[in-house]
């Protein structure tokens, strides 16, 4: 695993002025944005944080509405003309992106964020070539010559697999999974600190998905590229991610490492998505059902926002938004069913036991299974993500004992 | 259970619902309902062929003349019993919804027979004849925003149908228009009636379908795509709802996705389809447990699934390279033979017929002809023709399954 300073040692290009070289990539600290429509305002995303370290791959998953792809517009504001970002922070190498003027901002976009949209040839100028469309970003944000930007996009086709050739291809020439290649190698051009992939695989077939996935997989380990990929499809992010942020409702349901969040989910709604997941390669022909609709955001349920659709509900639920409460293998969940810090005595270290491990059973239901081994994530220096004190290796059982015998 | 939550595994238990019913059954693979090995054919294509003209300049187009032809469907037989729902999986290309819309006579096929109930429709066109057979063969299409007339509520759009195939009177429309939103589970049905498209949810827009689709009463439900585009909790609650027809009115399917998993939950049967041709058919179990064929496998393989690779699983995938040749230039011999990480010298000649490898499992590959042939993982991500490679891997792993 390379290191930040790694990283940012390999960029091309100097950190922007302000930034501060020991600050992370990138946190979100309560952001909300809002759209504002006839009928009342939204709030898309509401109290949203989260933290991206350099060379990480983060998840963004969710239903349609939930946020996923607001949160990330609203990074470098490219939002529509009647979302407003009401909150909160977004900051880059320590500098908040979210006081900035548009002009001020432009420096950021695409130099320092870009992004692979889910249509590639929507995205794409279909009347320019692409070897063009790949070097007007390097020509026109980096200052560079016509001839040096031209080089450089075609070096950054033959990255992404497109022979040199073809930049004189117009994107209607390109097959999808071509013109997807093409759309990575543009969001690449100006050797950007993070890439934000909006549904990147979504319409393409599951081969060209696999080959794009593994494009990308090749992309972080030999550039380190810092990823968000936002997508519906959890097992995309499986795949491909170190970290997963489910959201529902614009709020964050959960977040933590995928070898965590998928093996061991601990909030209702995170556990009914996963197992209305077919898995191919698992004896489960069974999917869960998640009754009702997700909420109507111009006015969002009191409580929890998962609250009317919960099988777990109580009443609290239905009243009280539940706190976020981070736990020591790195996951965060809000929901009431588990305790907050300040309920800290009922997490007691308990003797030594069974190391955790955890598989799936045929039906979904989730058991104590040989095979996967459980390493929790120690907690990044200067950001305890577990509870205070609490020692990862104490208090682990096999989980859902009792559950996997009823 | 009554152990303290620790805070580090997973949660304890939870509490039940109050309300068991509340919690809704999750779609499950009903073995309780298997098609009876007798069951009678319901469909029957044989040899279907679907070839398009491509037409070039002016003058081609004056003399009629064809530049060539694309092969959308080149050759396919298929049979689905009554009350069996057969999966279509295939990449875009492969000719699966083509084979969809001939089924229905939307598309004329250029040769071969289809066959419904023993009866051979294939040269039935025109509507005074097909208005009988509509009734019993209806379609889902796959996006429920462009199916539904937004000038039209969702009960003039259910009963269109019966108006246009004049059953009933008006109050008899009325009530079998009801009786197919309360099947589809728009209830109260009535409420939903009097509502237009854009009032309802994705997913209750394609359960309008469904209902627009149940009105006629039909015994064959071809269902293109029908959950694609729609989230994951939704889609769950559809392809429920489609296991619950079929067991309240034996509906038989015609399931085409692009999505092998989802036809693994689902399906009864799989048939696995490239450039124009089935390349493997049979039991759901066996298509994915054990692919007799390199493509099959190789799709099984790159499947995504929601449990994080372990260390070392991720190589087993096989990434083609390269992508699907267009129908108009279909390749010789084998037709996947330039992609196929195990394809030899026989590959390129000659096309392979379906072989039977047992329990009316067929897979179209040379691999397949001595019988069923445990194929080997190709380790190599990115795997290419070679048959040297192949030709080794083989003497390995050559082992008939039981």
């Amino acid at each position: 695993m390379t290191t930040a300073a790694e990283i940012r040692g390999r960029r091309q290009w100097p950190l922007p002025k302000q930034a501060n070289p020991a600050a992370p990539l990138l946190e979100v600290e309560d952001l909300s944005v809002r759209f504002a429509m006839r009928q009342g305002s939204v709030k898309a995303v509401d109290g949203v944080s989260f933290r991206l370290d350099d060379g990480e791959a983060l998840g963004i998953a969710g239903e349609s509405g939930c946020g996923k792809t607001t949160t990330a517009l609203s990074l470098v504001r490219l939002l529509p003309a009647n979302g407003r970002i009401r909150g909160g922070s977004v900051r880059l190498f320590g500098i908040d992106l979210v006081p900035k003027s548009e002009r001020q901002l432009a420096r950021y976009r695409w130099r320092e964020i870009s992004m692979v949209f889910q249509g590639a040839m929507n995205a794409l100028n279909p009347v320019q070539r692409v070897g063009d469309q790949i070097a007007e970003p390097i020509e026109v944000r980096l200052g560079q010559s016509r001839d040096a930007s031209h080089k450089r996009a075609r070096e950054l086709l033959d990255l992404v697999g497109i022979p040199k050739q073809r930049s004189a291809a117009y994107p209607h020439e390109l097959s999808g999974g071509m013109r997807q290649r093409a759309m990575i190698a543009m969001a690449l051009a100006c050797d950007p600190a993070i890439v934000i992939g909006d549904e990147p695989t979504t319409a393409l077939d599951v081969m060209v998905q696999a080959q794009i996935l593994q494009l990308l997989e090749r992309l972080r380990r030999e550039l380190g590229l810092s990823l968000i990929l936002i997508t519906h499809d959890l097992s995309v992010i499986a795949e491909t991610c170190d970290r997963v942020m489910i959201m529902y409702a614009g709020k964050v349901a959960e977040e933590g490492p995928v070898t965590r969040l998928f093996t061991a989910p601990r909030h209702p709604y995170t556990r009914k998505l996963l197992s209305s997941f077919p898995n191919i390669h698992a004896d489960r022909r069974t999917l869960d059902v998640i009754p009702g609709a997700p909420p109507d955001l111009r006015n969002p349920p009191p409580g929890c926002r998962f609250a009317p659709r919960c099988s777990f509900a109580m009443d609290v639920c239905r009243e009280v938004v539940p706190p976020e409460v981070r736990f020591s293998d790195g996951v965060r969940v809000a929901c009431h069913l588990f305790p907050t810090p300040d309920t800290a005595p009922l997490v007691v270290a308990s003797g030594p036991t069974a190391p955790l491990t955890v598989g799936r059973r045929a039906d979904g239901a989730h058991e104590a299974a040989p095979g996967i081994p459980d390493v929790p994530t120690p907690p990044p220096a200067g950001r305890p993500r577990g509870l205070d004190g609490a020692d990862p290796e104490d208090g682990q059982r096999p989980l859902d004992e009792g559950r996997s015998a009823s | 259970m009554s152990e303290p939550y620790d805070g580090l595994a997973a949660p304890p238990p939870m509490p039940r619902p109050d309300d068991p019913a509340a919690v809704p059954a999750p779609v499950s693979h009903p073995a309780e309902w298997s098609v009876a090995a007798d069951a009678p054919e319901l469909l029957r294509l044989d040899n279907l062929e679907v070839h398009f003209p491509i037409r070039g300049g002016l003058l081609d187009t004056l003399t009629g003349r064809a530049k060539g032809v694309v092969r959308a469907v080149d050759g396919i037989d298929l049979t689905i019993r009554r009350g069996e729902i057969l999966a279509l999986v295939g990449e875009s290309g492969s000719g699966k919804t083509t084979t969809g819309r001939v089924v229905v006579k939307l598309t004329k096929q250029t040769g071969g027979r289809v066959t419904v109930d023993g009866k051979d429709v294939s040269s039935l066109w025109g509507t005074r004849s097909l208005r009988d057979y509509r009734r019993r063969v209806q379609l889902i299409f796959q996006d429920p925003y462009e199916t539904l007339n937004p000038k039209h509520t969702i009960g003039e759009f259910v009963m269109e149908p019966l108006i246009v195939n004049r059953i009933g009177s008006k109050h008899e429309r009325l009530e079998r228009a009801m009786a197919a939103l309360d099947a589809a589970g728009l209830r109260p049905a009535a409420d939903y009636a009097a509502r237009y498209p854009h009032e309802l949810s994705g997913g209750q827009r394609q359960r309008v379908v469904i209902a627009g689709a149940l009105v006629m009463d039909p015994e064959l439900v071809v269902a293109d795509e029908p959950v694609s585009m729609l989230d994951v909790s939704i889609r769950t609650e559809l392809l429920r709802l489609m296991l619950d027809l079929r067991r309240e009115r034996g509906l038989t399917y015609l399931f085409i996705t692009h999505d092998l998993s989802i036809a693994w939950v689902l399906a009864d049967r799989i048939a696995v389809m490239y450039l124009g041709k089935i390349m493997e058919i049979g039991p759901a179990e066996q298509v994915i447990r054990t692919p007799r064929n390199p493509y099959t496998q190789a799709l099984v393989s790159v499947s995504p699934s929601p449990d994080p690779p372990a260390a070392g699983e991720r190589a087993s995938r096989t990434i083609l390279v390269g992508e699907t040749p267009d129908a108009a230039h279909v390749p010789s011999g084998c037709r996947f033979h330039p992609r196929c990480p195990l394809a030899f010298d026989r590959c390129t000649v000659d096309e392979p017929p379906l072989f039977d490898v047992g329990d009316g499992h067929k897979a179209a590959c040379w691999l397949a002809e001595a019988g069923p042939l445990n194929l080997p993982v190709i380790e190599a991500v990115e795997a290419a023709g070679g048959s040297e490679v192949a030709a080794a891997d083989i003497g390995v792993a050559t082992e008939a399954a039981s």
